[in-house]
């Protein structure tokens, strides 16, 4: 989050506050209670580093050592809450706005494989992804990014691919199999086009639109969107979902996350592509059950309050910019 | 039945596939899809791959759509030298995202200048609107301005120092608008220097034949009328 909080200051013990909001970069992200580093992570790097006051066999350490002490503490203590933008900065650190479809693939998936990371929420509403500081991260402007160290990288599904391979997750993931782990990268690159802009448009026509600029977009426009979802749907349905459980077989992987955070996405603007079939509707229970329905949840909270949102807040270049949107439409 | 790979080389996913597979030495019965007939509507190229686009893969009775899904496919099944998916958990996320990016960036800005630029006036006969090229034009200059900026900057290759599977499918997009006439190398020496290294590591004789059928679009007869009601529907969104 910017600006960066302050260092604390020298001599002090910060290990005595050890609640897991002691972070700095939410607490002025106005989403209180979002996951940072887990403190059984942040223990876990304590251990790593042989952290301690005492000395071998109980003695109190020298004054000389006391200070060596100090200053790895600060420098330890600002990596564990993950200050962004300085050197010490050594966590994972992925930059979010969960009303994205495809922040919220990688949130899910970090979530749900305990993977520890820095939330870095950059509010799209706010125009945040086109601040300096953020540019800085991916001239691209879009979320989400992921930084690691000092590799940054961009794109939900290279996010996600990267992911599976540094922390090993489950295989099922991302399947092994030469034919299946086919079937997942058919489906991961075919989206792109057919599932998520789509979707997106969707939101965008039918809520934010009118909601930001006061006016409709035109009638014969939504229908031609609208159209295209359902074509999407079926040839989701026909081709890729068929008679299976999941997209690749029996089981779960990121190609079911992405294909539901996407369809998920125009619920936001109260619009439900689930209705027109009992397959898919099947299919998106299975998919939630296996994500676990809390964690579900709380990823799409934000997106099912957008309607609550007030958008006379609204960042005056990105007002601009939707309604630059809204001719191209009509 | 070996592997087949059903390509029309008008189309730059195709020759993305076409010349890796070629490079490679992999063994491939080529099945030719031509788009211009409308032979991707055919029911016997919907068993192949219902979603009706080229290319496609079938091996025996595994069939597969998606240019980058068959490029893996081919990577892991033949097992080709490192650089072209590498290992590496940096270099392999590198390729990922440009595979990720170029779907929604670069391929829309290079089918739209060709289309519009070319075959819309010469191939179908309809005139495009000024406005409507121009702006897609400056859509394609913002994304080769990101290529260059984003991925390629001071590499020699788009994912770092050798050739891989996402300079094939960058540098055949690019050859999309240079067919239509698009000057896209001309006041871009980034990008030409990035063109020679990957024409010499794919071999001049290869890139060229893989071209060939994209390079002479512009001397296609006018479509006659059964081929433009066919073609029509479909490329109508090519003009937004």
């Amino acid at each position: 989050m910017w600006p960066p909080p302050p260092a604390p200051e020298p001599g002090s013990s910060p290990l005595s506050t050890e609640s897991p909001e002691n972070s700095c970069c939410c607490e002025n992200s106005g989403l209180p209670g979002l996951m940072t580093t887990p403190s059984e992570t942040r223990s876990s790097r304590m251990r790593v580093l042989g952290l301690g006051w005492r000395g071998p066999t109980g003695t109190e350490p020298g004054p000389g050592a006391q200070a060596a002490y100090r200053l790895r503490f600060r420098t330890c203590w600002l990596w564990l809450v993950g200050v962004p933008d300085t050197c010490l900065s050594m966590g994972l650190e992925l930059y979010l706005d969960l009303l994205s479809a495809s922040c919220r693939a990688v949130y899910i998936f970090a979530r749900k494989n305990n993977i520890p990371f820095d939330f870095q929420f950059v509010d799209l509403l706010k125009g945040h992804h086109h601040s300096k500081e953020y540019i800085k991260i991916n001239p691209l402007k879009k979320v989400p990014s992921l930084k690691d160290g000092k590799f940054v990288l961009s794109e939900s599904v290279a996010i996600l691919f990267y992911l599976c391979r540094k922390y090993s997750t489950p295989s099922h993931w991302y399947p092994p199999d030469l034919h299946t782990r086919a079937r997942v990268d058919e489906f991961m690159a075919w989206q792109h086009t057919a599932i998520q802009m789509p979707m997106s448009r969707i939101l965008w026509i039918k809520m934010l639109i009118p909601m930001i600029t006061g006016e409709e977009v035109p009638d014969e426009k939504v229908e031609q969107m609208l159209a295209e979802v359902k074509n999407s749907m079926q040839l989701f349905e026909e081709k890729f979902l068929q008679d299976k459980m999941f997209i690749s077989g029996d089981h779960i992987s990121l190609a079911d996350v992405v294909a539901l955070v996407e369809m998920m996405q125009p619920m936001g603007g109260n619009y439900d592509v689930f209705l027109n079939s009992s397959k898919i509707a099947e299919w998106r229970m299975r998919v939630e059950l296996a994500i676990g329905p809390s964690l579900f949840g709380e990823a799409h909270d934000r997106l099912m309050r957008l309607a609550e949102w007030d958008s006379s807040t609204l960042d005056p270049m990105v007002k601009e910019r939707i309604c630059e949107l809204l001719q191209k439409f009509k | 039945m070996g592997l087949e790979l059903y390509l029309d080389l008008i189309s730059q996913p195709c020759r993305a596939v076409y010349i890796f597979a070629k490079k490679n030495g992999i063994p491939f019965e080529l099945r030719t899809v031509e788009l211009l007939k409308g032979q991707h509507h055919s029911d016997a190229f919907a068993q192949v791959n219902p979603l009706k686009k080229v290319p496609a893969l079938k091996d025996g009775d595994f069939t597969l759509a998606e240019s980058v899904a068959i490029l893996l496919y081919l990577c892991r099944k033949y097992e080709v030298p490192d650089h072209w998916y590498p290992q590496d958990l940096q270099a392999r996320a590198r390729v990922d995202e440009y595979l990720a990016w170029q779907h929604t960036a670069l391929r829309n800005s290079c089918t739209r200048a060709m289309w519009q630029k070319m075959m819309f006036p010469v191939f179908l006969g309809e005139q495009v609107p000024p406005e409507t090229l121009a702006s897609t034009l400056a859509e394609l200059e913002r994304c080769l301005q990101l290529l260059e900026d984003k991925f390629l900057k001071d590499q020699d290759f788009l994912a770092g120092p050798h050739i891989s599977v996402a300079d094939l499918v960058a540098i055949t997009e690019l050859m999309h608008p240079v067919s239509a006439g698009c000057q896209v190398f001309k006041s871009r020496p980034k990008l030409a220097a990035w063109r020679q290294r990957v024409e010499a590591a794919v071999g001049k004789d290869l890139f060229q034949e893989a071209h060939a059928v994209v390079m002479k679009a512009k001397d296609l007869p006018p479509a006659d009328s059964a081929i433009k009601e066919k073609l029509k529907p479909s490329v109508q969104v090519l003009l937004q």
